[in-house]
This record gives C-alpha cells, sequence and structure tokens, in this order.
C-alpha cells in the first residue's frame, strides 16, 4: 500500500543515520584534545573498554578523578557503568565488562575461584560507619562494636534502611546481622530496602530518621545534606576494601582485557595511588579513600 | 522551599556559565531524543495510516499492540534492547551498548507504539463520509492515503508529540542501554539522577528545569505549527 513511501523512509533514515553519526557519536570517535596532546600516549588497539564498578566510587567523584587520567594517560576511552558490586561482577562473569573495580572482598574470592576473574588485586580502602537521628532512638552510641549495635537496633525495631541492592555495602549489612545473630530483618516492619545506590538511600533515611550503614566516601559527599551523625566507627567489621579484577580471559576471549589491564595497571601506579590518597582533601578536609597498593591485605594487618 | 530557590538559581548559573557541560548535555538530549521521535515517526505514521485505512488480516491484532504498547515501560523496553545489545547478547558483536545508538533504538522502541496509536486513532476519527468522498471522485490508493493522512494532519502532529513525549522525560531505558555516560550517552534526566544520587539536589533541580524548558520549546513550535495548519 505504500510501496513508493518505504523507498523513500529507508533513503531518510539512512541520510538521518548518517548526519546523526557525523554529529552526535562525533565525542566518541574524537580522542580528547588533552590525550591527543600527549605524545607519550600510543592509540590502544582497541581503545574502547567498559568498568563496571560500584555507585560509591562515582557518586563520591573519585572517578572523574581517575578516569580522566587514565584516558590522558593510556588513550583508552571508558566506559564507566557504576551498578553495585553484585551487578558489576555480573557484568564480568557474562563477559560485558573489561575491568571490575568492586568492594565486596568475600563475594571476590568466589568470583576468583569460580574462575570468573583473575588478577584481583588491592588497591584501596576506607571504612563504612552506622549513621542515625541525633536523637538515636535505639541509643546505640557509645556502643562497643557493630553486633552490639545491630542487636540494639533489632531490639528496639528502630527504622533502618538498607540498599538491598546485593551491592557490597548491602552484603556487608547482612553480615553485620548475621554476625550480631540477629534473625534475617527482610520484611520486618522497621526494616526499609531502597534497591538503589548509596546516594539514594542516604536520602531515604534522611527522610525516614532511620540507620542506615554507609561507606564513608558518600558520607562525606553528602556533606551538609544530611542531619545523621555518625553513630558507630573504627569497628574492624566495618573496613571497606576495594580491589581491581579482569574477568577470565581464557573464559571470555571477547573481553578487551589488554583494556582491562591497563587500567588495573594505572590503580596501583605510584601516582595514581597518590591521586587517590589526596581526593577530597581539598573539599572535606579529610581523605576519603586511602590507597593500599602493594601492602597486604587489611584484614589482615 | 529555599531548595527551589536555589535550584532556580543554580540553573541561571548552570546556563550562563555552562558548567557540568550543561550545553553539550543539552544538546545531545534534543539530537537524541529528535532522532529516536524520527524513527519513531517514519515507522510509525505509515503503520497508524495502515491501520486506519488498509483491510488486512491481523489488522486488529497489530491496533491492540500498538495500545497495549503506549503503556510498555521504558524500564522493560530497556532491558530487552540491553540484552539484545550486551557483548553476551545476540547482537553484541555490533557494539552499540553503551552508545547513543542504543538509546535511539530504545527509545524509538518506546515511542513507535504511542506514534501508531495515535495516528492510527487520529485517522479512523475522520468523519466516515470522507473515505467516500475521496474514494468516489477516483483517488487511486496512493492518492487516498495522501489525501486523509492531510486531513488527519493534525492528529499525526499529536501523535509525533506524544512520541516525543514518551521518550524525553524517560530515565530507566536512557540508563540501561546509555549507561550515562558522560561526554557520550549522559543525557538531561540521567543526569538530573546522577545529580540526585551524589546529593546535589538544586544541580539535579537546575538540570530538570532546563529539560521543562526544551519541551515547552518544542511543544511551543509544534502548536504553532498545528495554529497555521488550523487556520489555513
Amino acid at each position: 500500500m505504500f510501496g513508493t513511501s518505504r523507498a523513500q523512509i529507508t533513503v531518510v533514515l539512512g541520510l538521518v543515520f548518517t548526519a546523526f553519526g557525523m554529529s552526535a557519536c562525533g565525542g566518541d570517535t574524537k580522542p580528547p584534545p588533552t590525550a591527543a596532546a600527549s605524545p607519550t600516549a600510543p592509540k590502544p588497539a582497541r581503545p574502547d573498554m567498559i568498568l563496571a564498578t560500584t555507585t560509591s566510587t562515582q557518586d563520591s567523584g573519585l572517578l572523574d578523578v581517575l578516569v580522566p587520567a587514565f584516558q590522558r594517560a593510556t588513550g583508552y576511552q571508558v566506559k564507566v557503568i557504576a551498578v553495585g558490586s553484585g551487578a558489576a561482577m555480573q557484568m564480568g562473569e557474562r563477559g560485558d565488562a573489561d575491568v571490575l573495580l568492586v568492594h565486596s572482598p568475600a563475594v571476590e574470592e568466589k568470583f576468583v575461584a569460580d574462575g570468573f576473574g583473575v588478577e584481583r588485586t588491592l588497591v584501596m580502602h576506607n571504612d563504612f560507619v552506622v549513621i542515625g537521628p541525633v536523637a538515636d532512638p535505639a541509643g546505640i552510641k557509645g556502643s562497643k562494636g557493630a553486633s552490639e549495635v545491630m542487636k540494639k537496633i533489632a531490639d528496639k525495631r528502630a527504622t533502618f534502611i538498607s540498599r538491598g541492592d546485593s551491592s557490597g555495602t548491602d552484603i556487608l549489612e547482612k553480615g553485620l546481622w548475621k554476625a550480631a545473630s540477629v534473625a534475617a530483618p527482610k520484611g520486618q516492619s522497621w526494616y526499609f530496602e531502597t534497591g538503589q545506590g548509596m546516594g539514594a538511600t542516604l536520602t531515604v533515611a534522611r527522610e525516614k530518621q532511620g540507620y542506615t550503614v554507609t561507606d564513608r566516601a558518600t558520607f562525606l559527599a553528602f556533606t551538609g545534606k544530611l542531619d545523621l551523625p555518625i553513630l558507630l566507627e573504627g569497628d574492624p567489621a566495618l573496613l571497606n576494601v576495594y580491589h581491581v579484577m579482569v574477568p577470565n580471559p581464557a573464559r571470555l576471549p571477547k573481553t578487551n582485557t589488554d583494556g582491562g589491564r591497563a587500567f588495573k595497571n594505572f590503580l596501583v601506579a605510584a601516582d595514581t595511588q597518590k591521586l587517590i590518597g589526596e581526593f577530597g582533601k581539598d573539599k572535606y578536609g579529610q581523605a576519603l579513600f586511602f590507597p593500599d597498593a602493594g601492602k597486604p591485605e587489611p584484614t589482615e594487618r | 522551599m529555599d531548595l527551589i530557590f536555589d535550584a532556580l538559581r543554580e540553573a541561571v548559573r548552570l546556563l550562563r556559565t555552562g558548567d557540568g557541560d550543561v550545553y553539550s548535555i543539552t544538546a545531545r538530549t534534543a539530537l537524541i531524543t529528535g532522532a529516536s521521535t524520527l524513527v519513531a515517526s517514519l515507522i510509525g505514521l505509515p503503520i497508524g495510516l495502515g491501520i486506519a485505512l488498509g483491510r488486512f488480516p491481523g489488522q486488529r491484532v497489530l491496533l491492540a499492540i500498538a495500545n497495549a504498547g503506549t503503556g510498555l515501560p521504558p524500564v522493560v523496553a530497556g532491558l530487552f534492547v540491553a540484552i539484545l545489545l550486551w557483548r553476551s547478547g545476540p547482537l553484541g558483536s555490533l557494539g552499540l551498548i553503551y552508545t547513543p545508538w542504543a538509546m535511539i533504538i530504545a527509545q524509538a522502541l518506546i515511542a513507535t507504539p504511542l506514534v501508531v496509536s495515535f495516528a492510527a486513532a487520529g485517522v479512523m476519527s475522520l468523519p466516515p463520509s470522507l473515505h467516500l468522498q475521496v474514494r468516489a471522485m477516483g483517488a487511486g490508493t496512493g492518492q487516498y492515503v495522501w489525501l486523509m493522512a492531510r486531513e488527519a494532519r493534525l492528529a499525526l502532529l499529536v501523535a509525533v508529540m506524544a512520541g516525543f513525549g514518551g521518550v524525553v522525560s524517560e530515565v530507566g531505558a536512557a540508563t540501561m542501554v546509555g549507561g550515562n555516560l558522560s561526554g557520550s550517552t549522559r543525557v538531561l534526566t540521567t543526569a538530573a539522577v546522577l545529580e540526585v544520587n551524589r546529593g546535589n539536589f538544586g544541580t539535579a533541580l537546575a538540570l530538570g528545569l532546563i529539560l521543562l524548558v526544551l519541551v515547552v520549546l518544542v511543544s511551543a513550535v509544534l502548536t504553532s505549527v498545528q495554529a497555521r495548519v488550523r487556520r489555513r
């Protein structure tokens, strides 16, 4: 019925796509001016690579510093996909990412043991803190450790906001309940799962005046936007350790392993480690992450 | 309340200084949603006209699918396209995931049912006598479709606007297939979500206001076309 118009449509579509390709995707193909200016960066054979990482590294702004520096130094173009550690490792398992920067050590060890990831390397750490309402209805301030805090919150049935998204933070929080021998609070009327990133979860915690477990970097990035003080910190169980891994190239020959390795090597390089240690000091007066490359696992120190 | 004024001030500041790539993000938003609306129109308008004017088996089923498709949640469309385009997916070798192209595909998928459904409804609501009249004048199929489309041009314009409105404001599919990559697939909606996650509510609201201005501008242009068409 519209035989002629279909031919026209094809032509128009083609034109539109070409025009669009030249304008909108220009940013993809053109190297950034800074990279072009750097004489030390030979263009890699396969410049496009995907970094799957946690929301904390993006929401805190750390990646805004590290990724441009990496791209300048190496000529790679990094696509940063910020999801929970669980989702990031699933991407790695499927071959949908070339390098993983995650913070869920137990899950990572299994990931490596199962043959999905290789070259797992310590990058940095900071810590988790338990925050909550100023009034502290569960009376956790001054508690000895995480187990006591979790027990008190559960006993008082105080509002608790959980990530509930299988992220590194979520897995750590679930572990805290377990370590405190509190029955899994999922489904309790005082226990809410947002299923969202750390930033969004902090906002929910503020509005519902609940307790939550957060990494310190995202918490500091929310300075001035939260009226929830730190009520517990310093427990060794609250250590937050970030590792970088490359998906197993033997299993997934199609991933950009060279790119993944380059990013891994970049993260543990001395200059980058210095950059990580300095990040946030100008804005928050303290470091958000502590560089750890080449050191023993913080849990074993 | 303070937050709203802060956001307004922040919006003005962002627009004045161009900080945070607002201009490139806004331009990218217009380009990507414009392209997906165009694709959806090129596919959807002929199908809508065909459903309204033609007679073929499966016509009703097609209309039912289009009508149901107007409620297609962007996240579902996004997930579907993502599964196809992920490296591990059947079309992974095309390397389209996390590019503007992937966003156009997903958004066209969202907008096409809207265009089909609105276009079909608009043409169907033309007076039945018109069909007879045009046919009686001895118009061929091509002429018949052309004349009917001309008569229904306002409805077809609304169909295109519906498609545009459906994609410019969505965030689920854009995030899933685009990845919210700075400088490449970050559009106003995904940038706003990112700023919310970072606690920069003023910036987020400012981006929202810019999106609103963009929508108002586009609909103003379309409305003025509508008004001109009407006067003729």
